[in-house]
């Protein structure tokens, strides 16, 4: 029998089930819809915002609609991004365990380090995807019911739409990036469990737990070490020139979480009894 | 043919045993399924014949023993024999959004051995081979219980199998579905895929076996060949008399020792050469008046509870 050893199949389908869920698409909207408030809210409100009022940069939304994007990733970030990210990864073994359809998986055969890859992988296209749909609805609404034009960065220097386009991609990195551990973290919780909504309210009080740490002064010693500590640190990339500084320490602080759970995930799922 | 190219057994294994805490669900079992065969695994609910499936199966660890899957040792050899094995276990699952076909087209994604090109033609096939072509396009959500088993069925057979391992593959199907996964099976044997199938109802697969195993409490209590265990068999004795107790002296005096259950004369006959005809003469010229007369084999629940001392709905 030939071996098709590059066989992406399974990837493929994992995505494809995905986005044929009534669920992914309802999450997809409501994250439209963020950008899509925030806008109408600016809008509509007859008084000017004050800089440094409510979230970071909604006073340059109505002078630039290219803004509304990245405030509504500010605003996203912290909660309901989060929320949407341990939908998926709560869901994602737990989910297969809690339909039977797990063991029908794993004799088709899938090896189990295999499933896991391939689940980590859903997750991340679905972070992509949602922070894809964030910046985009942003644009959409920003170019609707503002002007959008040349965008002056946070250093004072104005870059091109194009140029400016070029940032907003590296934001949906960024934000994609900013959740790989996260995803990590909720599978491992997936492979505890058989109930998909035990494992996806866990992952989200962990991601909530560490933010409140995050703003607890007495222990600054592990902030740098959280999975959320630079999650907003994505300003940087709206200087000119661009600091990766950021950049670079969120992606090693959220390897290290992929990495760690990635092997709880390994090593508790490749000897676990499947009894579903 | 060469034994370690094909090995004689399809299943093999030796004091398999799987235990949760202190408690053996699986205890030591030794399993021999020849090659070619229609292997019925029998045994009440809860006898341990699922929690043995998922161990040949790799689905969870072995506590002691050892399982030879087609040849290959277990679990060491589970991506070389996974890919012949199709399988049904503790009834079928399905994603319930999805169409019977989409299941189909994603588990056979999942088989890292399976052709990409020609997925589409061997899912058609397998659904027209449990006949769910005309539902192929319904959501699983919007299927019955029967037409779940049979796509669960389709779905072990998307490949050309060397072994099908069918936990209760007739379960929640109507009398005419319990017939079709029967003809199913013979003609699945006929094409030479050793079957393995497991029941807690006798009657439904008794008829396709060639091989037996009986199951109680995490034990194999019998198995081998339809012949073999029919040979080792009693003749059970059923008598309809006026003077049950005159029957029964008349039995005492032949050697044959029975009992009067308010209806019926019962006795187990042990000797093979005691012959219906010449009982009932011996019987009648006893002066004992017969109403009914039956000598026959037990059948396979009566060779049951005989092992066990335990009846077939026992959970």
């Amino acid at each position: 029998m030939p071996k098709f050893a590059l066989n992406s199949s399974l990837y493929l389908s994992e995505i494809s089930v995905l986005f044929r869920r009534r669920r992914t698409w309802a999450m997809l909207a409501t994250i439209a819809l963020i950008p899509i408030a925030l806008a109408s809210a600016v809008a509509l409100s007859s008084s000017t915002i004050p800089a440094g009022e409510g979230p970071p940069f909604l006073d340059r939304v109505s002078h630039n609609g290219f803004f509304v994007g990245f405030t509504a990733l500010v605003v996203a970030m912290p909660l309901f991004l989060p929320l949407t990210i341990a939908v998926v990864s709560g869901d994602s073994i737990a989910g297969e365990a809690n339909t039977g359809t797990l063991r029908y998986l794993l004799i088709a055969p899938v090896s189990r380090a295999r499933l896991l890859a391939v689940k980590f992988f859903g997750a991340i296209v679905f972070s992509f995807a949602a922070i894809f749909t964030l910046l985009l609805s942003g644009l959409v609404i920003g170019a609707a019911l503002f002007h959008i034009g040349p965008v002056t960065l946070l250093s004072g220097d104005v870059i091109s739409l194009p140029a400016a386009l070029y940032r907003l991609f590296l934001l949906l990195c960024y934000g994609t990036i900013s959740m790989i551990g996260l995803s990590a973290l909720g599978i491992f919780i997936s492979t505890l469990t058989v109930i998909p909504v035990g494992a996806m309210a866990a992952t989200v009080v962990i991601s909530t737990v560490m933010q409140i740490l995050d703003n607890l002064p007495q222990v600054a010693v592990i902030h740098p070490y959280l999975i959320s500590h630079n999650w907003l640190g994505f300003a940087d990339l709206l200087r000119s020139p661009m600091d990766f500084g950021s950049f670079a320490t969120n992606a090693i602080v959220q390897l290290c979480y992929v990495g760690i759970f990635g092997a709880l995930s390994y090593s508790r799922f490749s000897t676990k009894d499947i009894l579903s | 043919m060469n034994d370690l190219v094909q090995p004689q057994y399809a299943i093999h294994t030796a004091g398999l045993t799987k235990s949760f805490g202190k408690h053996n669900a699986v205890d030591g079992i030794d399993l021999c399924v020849p090659r070619g065969s229609v292997f019925g695994f029998l045994g009440p609910n809860g006898s341990g014949k699922t929690t043995t499936i998922r161990m040949l199966l790799g689905l969870t660890n072995i506590s002691k023993g050892e399982v030879t899957l087609l040849g290959h040792p277990m679990p060491a050899g589970l991506a070389l024999a996974l890919p012949k094995v199709g399988a049904l276990v503790e009834g079928p699952a399905a994603y319930p959004y999805l169409s019977g076909r989409d299941n189909l087209i994603r588990f056979d994604a999942a088989d890292i051995n399976a052709n990409p090109a020609t997925r589409k033609e061997r899912v058609e096939a397998a659904l027209a081979r449990v006949g769910l072509t005309q539902a192929a396009e319904k959501k699983v959500t919007e299927y019955s219980l029967g037409m779940k088993q049979r796509l669960g069925i389709a779905n072990a057979l998307l490949q050309p199998r060397e072994l099908l391992i069918l936990d209760e593959p007739t379960n929640g199907l109507d009398p005419q579905g319990t017939r079709e996964v029967r003809n199913l099976i013979r003609s699945l044997a006929d094409d030479g895929i050793t079957v393995f199938i497991s029941s807690h109802l006798l009657v439904e697969i008794e008829q396709i076996c060639t091989h037996l195993a009986f199951m109680s409490r995490g034990k194999v209590v019998a198995q081998g060949s339809v012949e073999e265990l029919a040979a080792l068999e009693q003749q059970v004795l059923t008598l309809k008399s006026s003077h049950p107790e005159g029957a029964i002296a008349a039995l005492k005096s032949l050697g044959i020792s029975a009992t009067f259950d308010g209806e019926y004369v019962t006795a187990v006959v042990t000797d093979p050469a005691v012959k219906a005809e010449n009982l009932s003469k011996q019987l009648v010229e006893a002066g004992i008046g017969i109403a009914s007369f039956a000598l026959a084999a037990p059948t396979l629940e009566e060779r049951f509870v005989a092992l066990t001392g335990e009846g077939f709905e026992v959970a």
